[in-house]
C-alpha cells in the first residue's frame, strides 16, 4: 500500500480512537452517543439478529432500482440527446442549473401521486441522480475524436454499433464518473426520503430510533449506511483507476 | 492495368463560416486509380487532399462529378473492400493490441479460427507479435500507427487509402515506415493511394505521383517514377530520386506560393 494510504487510514483510525477516549472518559455523554466498540458491537448483533433484515433489504433494493434507472434513462438520453443538437442546446442550461433544485420538495406532491409506497422514494433518488449521468455522458461523447467516428464509417458499422462499440467505450472514464455521483444520490435520495415520511427502510429506522433515544439501533444504522456506501465507491474507484492506467490517462 | 478507382469531373463546394458561405475546396478532377498500383498525391497545405480521400473513401459525398470503386458508384456511403489509415492516432484506447486488429473483424463470417490466424498473420507482418496484450498507450506512436494499418490489412482490402499517415513520426521512423508499407503493398497485392505533403516520401514510394494545384484543389500533374516492384528505401540513393523529387518541387513551388498569398 502507498505512503499516502497509510495516512489515510491514520487520519481516519486517529479519529474513530480519538472518540472512543471522549466516550469511554465521559466527556460525550452515552445518550449523545455510545463509543465506536459499542457501535460495532450493537452493528454486530443487529444483524446477527436479522430484526432490521427488511428495512436494509427495502433500502438496498429501492437504491439499486433508483441507480439503475438513473443509469439506463441516463445513458441513452445522454447518447440521443448527443444527436440531436437542436434537443440538446435548449436543455444544456437547464441541466447545468438543475442541481440548484431540491429535488426534495417534490416528495410530498409524490407521495399525494403515488402513495406512501416504494415508488416516490425511487422517483427522488432517480431525478437527482439521472442527470448527473446524462451530463456526464454528453461530456464524455464530446471528446470522442471524429477519427474514431470516420473509422467506424470505414468499418460500415450502423449508428447503434457505433454507439455501443466505439464511442460508449471511449467516453468509458467520463460515464464511471457520473456513475459514481449517481450511486451517491441513489442512496441520499433514497434514506433522505425515508427519514422524510416512510412506512419502512433503513432512514425511517433511524428517524425512529432517534426519536425514541434507542442509540443502539441509530448508530449501528449509522454504520452500516457509511460502510455500504463506502464499499460501493471504493469498488468503482478501483475500477476506474484500472480504466485510467490502461489509458495511460494517469 | 484497369481503373479499380475513377473520378469524373469530381468537385467539392462546403458550406462554411459564419454567414454561411460556398467555399471551393476541390475540383475539377478526373484521374483513374490502376489495379494494384501504388499511387501518391502531393500538395500544398489546404489544397484539398484529404478531402480527396475522403470523397473517394466514400466519407463524404461529391458536390458534382462521379466517383467509381471498381464500376460501382461512391455516394457519400464507405464500398465495401476499402481500407483507411488515417494521420491521427485511431487505435481504441479500451482494447489490446489484439483486440484493437480484430475490431475490424467483427462482423465479418469467418470462423473464430480463421479470424485468430489472421489477427497473428497480420501482428507479425506489422512486427507487433511481442505486443499483443499491450494497451495503445503503453505504446509509442509509431507503433500505435502500425496497430491501426493492422486493423485496416486485417480486413484485406483490395484498396487502402493513406491520409499522411507517419505525418507525426520522425524522419527516420518515417523511412523505415516506408519500407514496411512497400513491403505490405507487394505482399497483399492491394493498391495504396497514399496523401502526403513530403515530396520525397511521395517520390520513395509511388509508381505514379498526382500534384495538386492550391485550393480549389486540381490534379495538374501525374508523375511515372517506373521504379522495379522490388524496392525500398535505399531507393533515395538512384540519381533519378532527385530529378523527380525536383519535377515535383518545380510544379508545386507556384502552388506553395499562392497558399502562402504570393501567387
Amino acid at each position: 500500500m502507498s505512503k499516502v494510504a497509510w495516512y489515510r487510514i491514520a487520519v481516519v483510525g486517529g479519529i474513530v480512537a480519538l472518540l472512543e477516549v471522549l466516550c469511554l472518559a465521559g466527556f460525550i455523554d452515552k445518550i449523545t452517543m455510545p463509543a465506536p466498540h459499542i457501535i460495532v458491537r450493537d452493528l454486530f448483533r443487529m444483524v446477527v439478529s436479522g430484526r432490521m433484515n427488511g428495512a436494509i433489504a427495502k433500502t438496498l433494493s429501492n437504491t439499486a432500482l433508483a441507480l439503475g434507472l438513473a443509469l439506463g434513462v441516463g445513458i441513452i438520453a445522454g447518447a440521443l440527446l448527443h444527436r440531436a443538437r437542436a434537443l440538446r442546446d435548449p436543455l444544456d442550461p437547464l441541466f447545468a442549473t438543475y442541481y440548484a433544485v431540491p429535488v426534495f420538495a417534490f416528495y410530498p406532491f409524490f407521495i399525494v401521486v403515488f402513495g406512501l409506497g416504494d415508488l416516490p422514494q425511487v422517483l427522488i433518488a432517480f431525478m437527482l441522480g439521472v442527470v448527473a449521468v446524462i451530463v456526464n455522458t454528453l461530456n464524455g461523447l464530446d471528446r470522442v475524436p471524429t477519427v474514431l467516428l470516420k473509422t467506424a464509417r470505414i468499418l460500415r458499422m450502423s449508428p447503434a454499433d457505433t454507439a455501443l462499440r466505439m464511442t460508449l467505450p471511449f467516453a468509458g472514464p467520463y460515464l464511471l464518473t457520473g456513475i459514481k455521483l449517481a450511486v451517491a444520490y441513489a442512496f441520499i435520495g433514497v434514506i433522505g426520503s425515508e427519514f422524510i415520511m416512510s412506512r419502512g427502510g433503513i432512514g425511517y429506522e433511524i428517524s425512529f430510533a432517534y426519536a425514541n433515544f434507542d442509540n443502539a439501533t441509530m448508530y449501528p444504522l449509522i454504520l452500516l449506511i457509511l460502510i455500504a456506501s463506502v464499499a460501493v465507491n471504493g469498488a468503482l474507484t478501483v475500477w476506474e483507476q484500472r480504466l485510467l492506467a490502461r489509458r495511460g490517462m494517469r | 492495368m484497369t481503373a479499380q478507382v475513377r473520378l469524373e469531373n469530381v468537385g467539392k463546394t462546403f458550406m462554411t463560416g459564419r454567414p454561411p458561405a460556398p467555399l471551393h475546396a476541390v475540383g475539377p478532377i478526373d484521374f483513374e486509380i490502376r489495379k494494384g498500383e501504388f499511387f501518391a498525391v502531393v500538395g500544398p497545405s489546404g489544397c484539398g487532399k484529404s478531402t480527396l480521400l475522403e470523397l473517394i473513401a466514400g466519407l463524404t459525398p461529391p458536390t458534382e462529378g462521379t466517383i467509381e470503386f471498381e464500376g460501382t458508384r461512391v455516394t457519400g456511403e464507405a464500398p465495401e473492400g476499402i481500407g483507411v489509415v488515417f494521420q491521427e492516432d485511431a487505435s481504441l484506447a479500451w482494447l489490446d493490441v489484439e483486440g484493437n486488429i480484430a475490431f475490424g473483424l467483427r462482423r465479418s463470417n469467418l470462423d473464430a479460427d480463421e479470424k485468430k490466424r489472421r489477427v497473428r498473420d497480420v501482428l507479425k507482418l506489422v512486427g507487433l507479435s511481442d505486443f499483443a496484450t499491450s494497451y495503445p498507450a503503453q505504446l509509442s506512436g509509431g507503433m500505435r500507427q502500425r496497430v491501426c494499418i493492422a486493423r485496416t490489412l486485417v480486413m484485406q482490402p483490395r484498396l487502402i487509402l493513406l491520409d499522411e499517415p507517419f505525418g507525426a513520426l520522425d524522419q527516420q521512423t518515417r523511412l523505415l515506415m516506408g519500407d514496411e508499407i512497400l513491403r505490405l503493398w507487394r505482399e497483399t497485392s492491394a493498391t495504396v493511394f497514399l496523401i502526403t505533403h513530403a515530396l520525397d516520401e511521395a517520390t520513395m514510394l509511388a509508381d505514379r505521383i498526382g500534384v495538386m494545384s492550391a485550393r480549389p484543389g486540381r490534379i495538374i500533374d501525374v508523375v511515372e517514377t517506373n521504379w522495379p516492384r522490388e524496392r525500398d528505401s535505399r531507393i533515395v540513393e538512384r540519381p533519378e530520386f532527385g530529378s523527380i523529387t525536383a519535377r515535383l518541387w518545380h510544379t508545386l513551388r507556384a502552388e506553395s506560393m499562392k497558399t502562402i498569398g504570393r501567387g
